[in-house]
């Protein structure tokens, strides 16, 4: 393959994964080029495969509402407070334009959504966030919405599920942002105290303030296949120890191997493993 | 501009002890003089005239001192950054000398480390027993890198939840003190689950029935900050600063460009009078004029009387109320 080609089909791959909704509507792509590999493989088996590329088994980001389709039954969930919008708590510059853009590419308000419904016939609340949307970044009404669905669940009874994906801190809400990780934190503590199971997924990447606040407070804590968990990102570490890091360092597997993840839950048995859980959790 | 500034400030100070340290000496001189002489007013003529002429450039330098200090009224946030990490700044054992008694030191995570960035025990304040911890930097080199320059690791912040949860125990309020460039971003930090010891700390301070009140006295930055953090009542120096992480951070993350550190203080809304407005800060305290570490004495006075204020006032609530008041505290942000 030629090197025109491969820069080519990767700006077409990249505008793929950016906007995964339209991917589903449209019928008339037949082929996807893997960013890891950037070999093509016929749309229909990287769809088969839920978007795990079928050659190397790199792991794609996947849109929140295409996610909520895998777990819940089919048809099965209604979208909760779908109506929050972003603001602009600290008037930054230029926030709200890059917000707009976020949300023309996407058609999200916001990178959290939150949705409950049944899983294998199990009432659940489910929190997603989308790494499309500004990196998944902690803003203040990604902290009221996750928190507002953790309440909901504690006050319905109903078990938490959270896939979390983020960047970190929405840098252009500043202390706002900082602030919703002792808010998330304690309504995810409230929720214990109700006796309520929480089960956190870790996605790719799930780091910064995220990291350090609900998605590390699960009973159980799963991880996708190769994703990127920690607080610290892996650039600041280096220049602050002077070292190259190991591989793998901060990978799902190797927060399993350092007693952070319960278990390490391929895409194709995300759903199972859920209904799993919840049925091991039943209140009878 | 205030390192130029404090530059110019510290120089007079220096020059105005000389001059004091000569006057002194003419003193005695004088004292011995009129002990020894008969005839006293002739014999000290010199002397009288030489204290004259120190009095004058005494005088001289304070009132330069004072122009000098006049210009720190309005301080830029940068200032204010600059300050917030002065080397000389009252740290968390000068706080802990200065307006508690009895301190109990408490050491580790009792679960694998020590880690000295984080200094805290048992102490009384006002008599009271009170459990009281803050990040740890030291005034020189040598003991910024004892106490990672108030950088934690997991083990810090753990060793921080066993004090507290000791405090909830024995019904003790807990005053934590934050002064942190933020979380360590080291490996073995991240090997020891930097996120999830944040993360612990955070769930389990907003269910304490006892008061929690946090001071910022320096740079609060980051995670590493809020997890001694999660308090009832906020209060911050007048030239503290609290943010999502460091300027030069903020800068390098948003514009790939650490060097635009001044803009980046001037966007992020930093500074005490800053988060007061936002309502994250409940207090401001304040400082001299040129920064908390031209006079401890001020500091500690106006810090001891805010704080005792508002203890009082959270130990009037029942201990459900407490908890409560922290948790909307924090539910209203956002």
């Amino acid at each position: 393959m030629g090197s025109i080609l491969k820069t080519a089909s990767f700006s077409f791959s990249k505008k793929r994964e950016i906007s995964e909704e339209v991917d589903q509507k449209d019928g008339e792509t037949l082929f996807v080029t893997c960013k890891k590999c950037q070999r093509r493989s016929m749309k229909r088996l990287w769809k088969e495969n839920y978007y795990v590329c079928p050659i190397c088994g790199k792991y794609q980001s996947i849109s929140a509402h295409y996610r909520m389709s895998l777990i819940f039954d089919p048809g099965q969930y209604k979208e909760l407070y779908a109506d929050m919008k972003a603001s602009d708590p600290m008037n930054f510059p230029e926030y709200a334009q890059k917000v707009a853009k976020q949300k023309e590419a996407t058609g999200l308000e916001e990178a959290a959504v939150a949705a409950v419904g049944r899983i294998g016939g199990h009432k659940a609340t489910v929190i997603v966030l989308d790494s499309r949307f500004f990196m998944g970044s902690m803003s203040s009404v990604v902290g009221e919405k996750v928190t507002k669905a953790i309440e909901y669940a504690t006050k319905k009874k109903t078990p938490l599920i959270i896939f979390s994906a983020s960047g970190g801190a929405r840098m252009q809400e500043g202390i706002y942002s900082l602030m919703q990780m002792a808010k998330t934190s304690a309504a995810v503590e409230e929720f214990n105290a109700s006796g309520g199971l929480y089960i956190s997924y870790l996605t790719h990447p799930t780091t910064g303030g995220v990291t350090a606040s609900f998605a590390t407070l699960g009973d159980i804590t799963l991880a996708e296949p190769g994703a990127l968990i920690g607080f610290a990102g892996p650039r600041v570490i280096e220049q602050t120890i002077h070292k190259k890091l190991p591989k793998g360092f901060q990978k799902s597997e190797y927060l399993e191997a350092h007693g952070f993840v319960d278990k390490i839950v391929p895409r194709n048995e995300m759903r199972q493993t859920i209904i799993q859980l919840l049925e091991l959790h039943e209140k009878k | 501009m205030i390192d130029k500034i404090l530059e110019k400030v510290e120089e007079l100070d220096a020059q105005i002890e000389e001059v004091e340290g000569r006057a002194t000496e003419v003193t005695q001189d004088l004292v011995e003089v009129v002990e020894y002489s008969e005839e006293v007013m002739e014999d000290t003529f010199e002397e009288r005239i030489s204290l004259e002429e120190h009095d004058k450039e005494i005088i001289k330098l304070k009132s330069m001192r004072e122009y000098f200090l006049s210009e720190c009224q309005t301080l830029t946030p940068e200032d204010r950054v600059f300050l917030a990490r002065h080397s000389q700044r009252p740290h968390v054992d000068d706080f802990i000398d200065g307006i508690f008694t009895d301190f109990f030191e408490q050491k580790g995570d009792h679960l694998y480390d020590e880690d000295q960035s984080i200094y805290g025990g048992i102490a009384r304040f006002h008599g009271i027993p009170v459990t009281v911890l803050g990040h740890r930097k030291g005034h020189t080199m040598e003991d910024n890198m004892k106490y990672n320059f108030g950088m934690p690791c997991p083990e810090g912040y753990r060793k921080a939840l066993r004090l507290m949860n000791q405090a909830e125990k024995f019904k003790r309020p807990i005053i934590t003190f934050i002064d942190t460039p933020g979380a360590y971003p080291g490996m073995e930090a991240e090997e020891h689950g930097q996120g999830e010891a944040i993360a612990t700390n955070l769930a389990k301070m907003s269910q304490f029935h006892v008061p929690v009140i946090s001071v910022v006295t320096g740079e609060g930055n980051s995670g590493g900050a809020l997890a001694i953090g999660v308090a009832n009542r906020i209060l911050m120096l007048e030239n503290a600063v609290y943010s999502i992480l460091s300027p030069e951070g903020f800068a390098s993350i948003l514009w790939k460009d650490a060097n635009r550190k001044k803009e980046a203080c001037e966007i992020m809304k930093l500074t005490a009078a800053d988060l007061k407005e936002a309502k994250v800060c409940d207090e401001v305290i304040k400082e001299p004029l040129g920064g908390a570490q031209r006079n401890y004495d001020e500091v500690m006075r106006n810090l001891d009387a805010v704080l005792w204020k508002h203890l009082q006032e959270l130990m009037k609530l029942s201990p459900n109320d407490v908890k409560s008041d922290r948790q909307m505290k924090y539910r209203k942000i956002g």
